[in-house]
C-alpha cells in the first residue's frame, strides 16, 4: 500500500468516527472534554456554531454518531453522545453576548426562506452575520416547524425550542408566520437574489383504500397532522382505546401522546416484526416502559365500524421470508383476521413531500416521483435562484440532516450572491497540534475509564402520564455528565506518526493495548495485508495508518480500529516518532471563502 | 497521567490452547525508559508463553539486580516470582529448583548482574546444568546508575559521554559453551521473529539453556560509536540460521531447500527447524560452536540465533538423583520419616 497521505484533512476525520457520522460534522470530542472539564457554555457554543440546535437534538435527534462511536466496539454501549449535548444546553450559561454580530449596514442581498424548520433556521443563521436580509414565511403561528408541531412536548418542552429558535430569529429575521405561501411564482417575483425552500415533507400517508376508511372518518387521524393539532392546543383527548398502526418515531410519538390524553388501552400495530421497525430502539423502548404493547407482523385490514361509529380494525398476521438477496416479502400465515378494539386510531406509516405551491412553468425540474431536481452537493435546483434543503430537498431524514443541508444551501446562496462558482466551496478548518505536556503528561485526559454507560433518569411515569408537557427525561446532573463525558476515547487526539525518528525498538507495538500497531513488510494488496497484520484489520470501514519505509525495509502500519488514544504508544516512543495530536475539524461554513 | 494501562483489549484477540488470550500473561505497566530494549524482550516473553499455551501459576521468574532484573514485574503477573540479591539469582533458582522440579524456570538478569557481581554464581549454574531458561538483557552498560561501561562492553566502545572502553568484553555465549552449557544463543531485542522460536526452544530444552539478548539502552548506550546501539547491531547482526520452533502436536510445513537447513528434534518429540544455515557450523558439535562465535567476533559481526544445542542431556536433578515429587506436596511421614529410620540411615555411614 502506499503511505497514508495524513494532510489530507479527510483521513484523520474519519478517525473521529462520530463527527464523521454526524451529517453536521459537529466536533463531538471536543464538547465532550468541555463538558467534564464542567465549561459547559464553551460546549455549547461548539455545538451550535455547528448544529444550531443543541438543545433540541439534546434530546431528539437520531444520533447517528452514536452506532459510530469507537467505545461501542470496545465494549457493549457508545458513548450517551446525545444526552452530554443535552447536559452542554442544561447546564450552559447565558450565551446571548457569545452570539454573532448582525451588521446593521446591510450588504444589499434579499432572501426568502419558505418553511419555518431547522433547514430554513440554519440557513438564516448563516446568512444573517453575513449582512443578508433575510424574510421567513411559515403556515405555523411560531418557528421551528416540524421541530413544533411533531415532537411531543414531553420529549422537548417548548422552552428549549423557543429559545433556540428565538437565537436565530432575533438576528433580525423578518418573519411572516400565519403565512401560506401558495405560490412560488409570488416570492420569486418580489425579486428576491435568492429563495430557500426548507418546507419539509408535510403529507402524512393516509390508508385512503382500506375497507371502511370513510366510514370510521372522524376517528381516524393521520398522525403527524394529529400531532400538530395537539401541540398548538386544538386537541387535547383522544378516546380509551387507541390503535396506532406504523413502526417509526412519529408512531412512537403518536402512542405516548396518546396516553396523555386519555389513551388507557394504547397498542402501537406494525406490518413488520418487532427488530426491522424504523424506530429507534431508545424510543421503543420509552414507549413499552409507558405500557404500550407493540404488536408486529400485523398488516391492517380493514376498519370495523358498527352503528356508524368505529369500533377497531382487522388484521392479517403475517410473517417475514426473505429471498436469496435478503428482499424482505411478509406472507400471510392465512390465519382467521385478528380482531382488535379501538376508539380512535392514528396512521403513522410515513410522510410524503408535496409541492402543489409550485408552479410548473418557473424552470423548476421535478422527476418522476414528485421531487424537484436538487443537486446533492449546492442543493440548488433547476432554477438557478431556488435552493432547497431539509425534507424538501432529497426525501424525508432527519433535523440533524436538515441542519446539515442548510449549511450547504447558505454557502451556495452566498457564493450564488457573489457571483462565484457554486462548486468552487470553501475548505473546511482544520487544525492538528501536539498535546504534549510532559513524558507521562498530555493536555487530554488520556486514561481509560471501564464504567458501564450511565442512564439518563426519568421523571415517575404516573406523574410523567398525566400531562403532555411534563418532560420524561431529566437529563444528567453535572456529575453523571462528568462520569459520562468521561468515557468518551477522544478520537479526535490522533496518533500521529514520523517515520524519520522511529528507530524501530517495538516498544509501542508492546505496550498497546489494543494490538493495533504491527512492523512488516508492505504488500501491494490491502487485503493481504490487513490479514497479515499482528490481530487482522477486518473492519474494513476502518482505515489503516501506513507509513513510508523504515530502515529495515519495513513499514509501520496501524489499524486504526480499536485505538483508545490512550497515548501509551507515544509515551513509550523514546524519539517521539508518535505523538498524539489534537485534530480539529470545522466544516465548511458559508462566508468562509476568500472573498 | 497514565500509569496505568488500559483495560481493553482488541476484541478479535486469538486464544491459546488454554483458551488464555495474551492478556493472561501480561504484566503490569513498565517503568523502564521508554524504548528500552528489556521491554521488547518482555513481551517477546508473554508472547513465548501464551503461544506455548503455559499455565502461568507453573512459571517461576527469577531475578537479581538492574533494570533487567526489575522486568518480571512486567510479564506474567500471574506467575511466581523472587527479586532476589544481585548477583544471586542462580542460587535462588537452583534452590528452588530443588524443592520443586515441576515448575518453569525463568531467570533474568543483566550483564552487571551476571558479568559483574554475579560471574562466580554464574558459571557453576552453567557448569551444574540447572534445569532453567537463563535470559540475559545485556545492554553494555549500567543503565540504573547512569550508563557507566559494564563488563560486557566491546574494547572500543564509545560511551555517550565520549569516553572508549579500554577492556575486553567477557563474551557470555563463548564462556557458557566452554563451560559446558547445553543450549546456548544469541539474539537481539528488536528482532522477535527470531528471539520467539529461541525463548519456546529454551523452554523445552531440559538443561540449562542461555540467552544473551543485546538489548539497547536508549538512554546511555544508543549513541554513535557504541556496539551495542540499535543502528550498531542492525548493521552488523548475522544469523546462524532462522529459527523454527514446532510443538509436538504440529508437523512441520514449510518446505526448505534441501541442505540449508536441519532439523533437530528436541528431548520431548517436539522440533527445531533451521533454515539457511551459515556454512561451516552444526549446532550439535560443541567446537564447531566456538568456532562460529570467534570467527564472526574477527569478522566484527554479531551472531545471532541458535549456537549450540544438545537436546539429550541430564540435568542437575538426574545428575544428583533428587526427589521426583515436589518438595511441599511430600506428606510428614515421608518428609520427618522419625527417630527410626535416622538411626537407619547414621548407621549406613559407620
Amino acid at each position: 500500500m502506499e503511505p497514508t497521505n495524513i494532510k489530507d484533512p479527510e483521513y484523520y476525520h474519519k478517525v473521529v468516527d462520530c463527527q464523521y457520522a454526524c451529517p453536521a460534522h459537529t466536533p463531538v470530542p471536543e464538547y465532550i472534554r468541555l463538558i467534564a472539564a464542567g465549561k459547559y457554555t464553551e460546549a455549547y457554543m461548539i455545538n451550535w456554531e455547528s448544529n444550531v440546535f443543541p438543545g433540541v437534538l439534546g434530546r431528539t435527534c437520531d444520533r447517528p454518531c452514536e452506532p459510530a462511536c469507537r467505545r461501542g466496539r470496545v465494549e457493549e454501549e457508545p458513548v450517551a453522545i446525545c444526552r452530554l449535548k443535552r447536559v452542554a444546553a442544561d447546564h450552559k450559561s447565558d450565551v446571548k453576548d457569545l452570539m454573532p454580530i448582525i451588521p446593521t449596514e446591510k450588504n444589499g442581498k434579499r432572501i426568502a426562506l419558505i418553511g419555518g424548520g431547522p433547514a430554513s433556521l440554519t440557513v438564516a443563521r448563516d446568512l444573517a452575520p453575513l449582512g443578508y436580509s433575510i424574510d421567513l414565511y411559515d403556515n405555523q403561528q411560531k418557528g421551528g416547524g416540524m421541530m413544533r408541531s411533531q415532537i411531543p412536548s414531553f420529549r422537548l418542552p417548548d422552552a428549549v425550542l423557543d429559545e433556540e429558535v428565538g437565537f436565530v430569529l432575533n438576528m433580525g429575521i423578518e418573519t411572516h408566520f400565519n403565512t401560506y405561501v401558495k405560490s412560488l411564482k409570488e416570492i420569486i417575483d418580489q425579486k428576491y437574489d435568492a429563495v430557500f425552500i426548507g418546507t419539509g415533507a408535510p403529507k402524512g400517508k393516509d390508508l385512503s383504500d382500506l375497507p371502511g376508511r370513510k366510514e370510521a372518518g372522524a376517528n381516524v387521524h393521520i398522525g403527524i397532522e394529529w400531532l400538530a393539532s395537539v401541540a398548538f392546543e386544538h386537541t387535547n383527548k383522544i378516546g380509551k382505546k387507541v390503535i396506532v398502526l406504523g413502526g417509526g418515531n412519529t408512531a412512537m410519538d403518536c402512542c405516548r401522546t396518546s396516553r396523555r390524553l386519555g389513551g388507557a388501552e394504547v397498542k402501537v400495530v406494525v406490518r413488520s416484526p418487532f427488530t426491522e421497525m424504523r424506530a429507534s430502539e431508545w424510543e421503543k423502548e420509552d414507549a413499552i416502559h409507558e405500557d404500550i404493547p407493540i404488536i408486529d407482523c400485523h398488516v391492517p385490514q380493514s376498519f370495523v365500524v358498527e352503528n356508524g361509529k368505529l369500533i377497531g380494525m382487522n388484521f392479517d398476521k403475517v410473517h417475514a421470508v426473505y429471498d436469496e438477496n435478503g428482499k424482505r416479502k411478509l406472507v400471510s400465515t392465512a390465519e382467521a383476521p385478528v380482531f382488535i378494539e379501538a376508539d380512535d386510531v392514528l396512521i403513522a406509516i410515513g410522510q410524503e413531500n408535496t409541492f402543489p405551491w409550485i408552479e410548473r412553468d418557473l424552470g423548476l425540474a421535478f422527476d418522476e416521483y414528485g421531487m424537484p431536481v436538487v443537486d446533492k452537493n449546492t442543493f440548488q435546483s433547476t432554477n438557478e435562484k431556488v435552493f432547497f434543503g431539509g425534507d424538501a430537498a432529497l426525501g424525508p431524514k432527519n433535523v440533524i440532516t436538515a441542519v446539515a443541508q442548510g449549511h450547504q444551501a447558505a454557502i451556495s446562496i452566498d457564493l450564488f450572491c457573489n457571483q462565484q462558482s457554486l462548486n468552487d466551496r470553501p475548505s473546511p478548518y482544520v487544525n492538528l497540534v501536539s498535546q504534549k505536556m510532559g513524558i507521562h503528561e498530555w493536555s487530554y485526559d488520556s486514561d481509560v475509564v471501564t464504567d458501564n454507560r450511565y442512564v439518563v433518569p426519568q421523571v415517575n411515569k404516573d406523574i410523567a402520564l398525566k400531562d403532555r408537557k411534563v418532560e420524561v427525561e431529566l437529563g444528567f446532573d453535572g456529575l453523571h455528565g462528568y462520569k459520562e463525558a468521561k468515557r468518551c476515547l477522544n478520537c479526535d487526539v490522533q496518533t500521529v506518526f514520523t517515520e524519520n525518528k522511529c528507530i524501530e525498538c517495538d516498544a509501542c507495538v508492546d505496550i498497546c493495548p489494543t494490538a493495533c500497531i504491527t512492523f512488516t513488510f508492505n504488500e501491494q494488496d490491502e487485503n493481504t495485508l490487513r490479514q497479515k497484520l499482528n490481530i487482522p484489520a477486518l473492519n474494513l470501514s476502518q482505515d489503516l495508518l501506513v507509513s513510508a519505509k523504515l530502515p529495515t525495509q519495513k513499514v509501520m502500519i496501524k489499524d486504526e480500529d480499536v485505538c483508545l488514544h490512550c497515548g501509551l504508544c507515544a509515551e513509550r516512543c523514546p524519539t517521539s516518532a508518535w505523538d498524539m495530536q489534537k485534530f480539529f475539524y470545522k466544516t465548511n461554513k458559508a462566508g468562509s471563502q476568500c472573498q | 497521567m497514565t500509569y496505568i494501562k488500559p483495560k481493553f483489549r482488541h476484541p478479535a484477540l486469538p486464544k491459546n490452547d488454554l483458551g488464555y488470550t495474551k492478556t493472561v500473561y501480561e504484566g503490569s505497566l513498565s517503568t523502564l525508559c521508554a524504548g528500552c530494549g528489556h521491554d521488547s524482550i518482555s513481551a517477546a516473553i508473554v508472547q513465548s508463553c501464551y503461544e506455548l499455551a503455559l499455565e502461568p501459576h507453573r512459571i517461576a521468574k527469577l531475578s537479581g539486580i538492574g533494570c533487567s532484573s526489575k522486568t518480571p514485574a512486567y510479564f506474567l503477573s500471574q506467575s511466581h516470582g523472587f527479586n532476589s540479591v544481585h548477583g544471586r539469582m542462580p542460587s535462588v533458582a537452583t534452590g528452588a529448583s530443588l524443592a520443586n522440579k515441576d515448575l518453569i524456570y525463568f531467570g533474568v538478569s543483566g550483564d552487571g548482574d551476571t558479568a559483574s557481581i554475579g560471574m562466580g554464581q554464574f558459571v557453576h549454574v552453567v557448569r551444574r546444568n540447572l534445569n532453567m531458561v537463563y535470559i540475559v538483557m545485556n545492554n553494555g552498560c549500567y543503565g540504573l546508575t547512569k550508563g557507566q561501561d559494564s563488563a560486557t562492553a566491546d574494547e572500543g566502545s564509545k560511551s555517550k559521554a565520549g569516553s572508549v572502553n579500554l577492556f575486553h568484553a567477557i563474551d557470555l555465549p563463548s564462556l557458557a559453551l566452554e563451560l559446558g552449557a547445553t543450549f546456548v544463543a544469541q539474539s537481539f531485542s528488536g528482532d522477535k521473529a527470531q528471539l520467539i522460536p529461541l525463548i519456546k526452544a529454551a523452554i523445552n530444552h531440559p538443561g540449562f539453556a542461555l540467552i544473551n539478548v543485546i538489548s539497547p539502552c536508549v538512554t546511555f548506550n544508543n549513541n554513535p560509536g557504541s556496539t551495542k546501539a540499535y543502528d550498531y547491531v542492525r548493521e552488523h547482526i548475522e544469523a546462524t540460521a532462522t529459527v523454527d520452533f514446532i510443538p509436538l502436536q504440529e508437523e512441520i510445513s514449510a518446505d526448505y531447500a534441501a541442505g540449508s537447513s536441519k532439523n533437530i528434534e528436541m528431548h520431548d518429540g517436539s522440533s527445531l527447524v533451521l533454515n539457511k544455515l551459515a556454512t561451516n557450523w552444526n549446532p550439535q558439535d560443541r567446537m564447531s560452536a566456538m568456532n562460529a562465535m570467534q570467527q564472526a567476533k574477527l569478522d566484527g559481526e554479531i551472531l545471532t540465533g541458535l549456537i549450540y544445542i544438545e537436546p539429550e542431556t541430564t540435568d542437575l536433578h538426574s545428575l544428583i538423583q533428587t526427589s521426583d515429587t515436589p518438595l511441599n506436596t511430600l506428606d510428614e511421614s515421608l518428609l520427618c520419616p522419625g527417630a527410626a529410620a535416622l538411626e537407619a540411615l547414621n548407621e549406613e555411614f559407620r
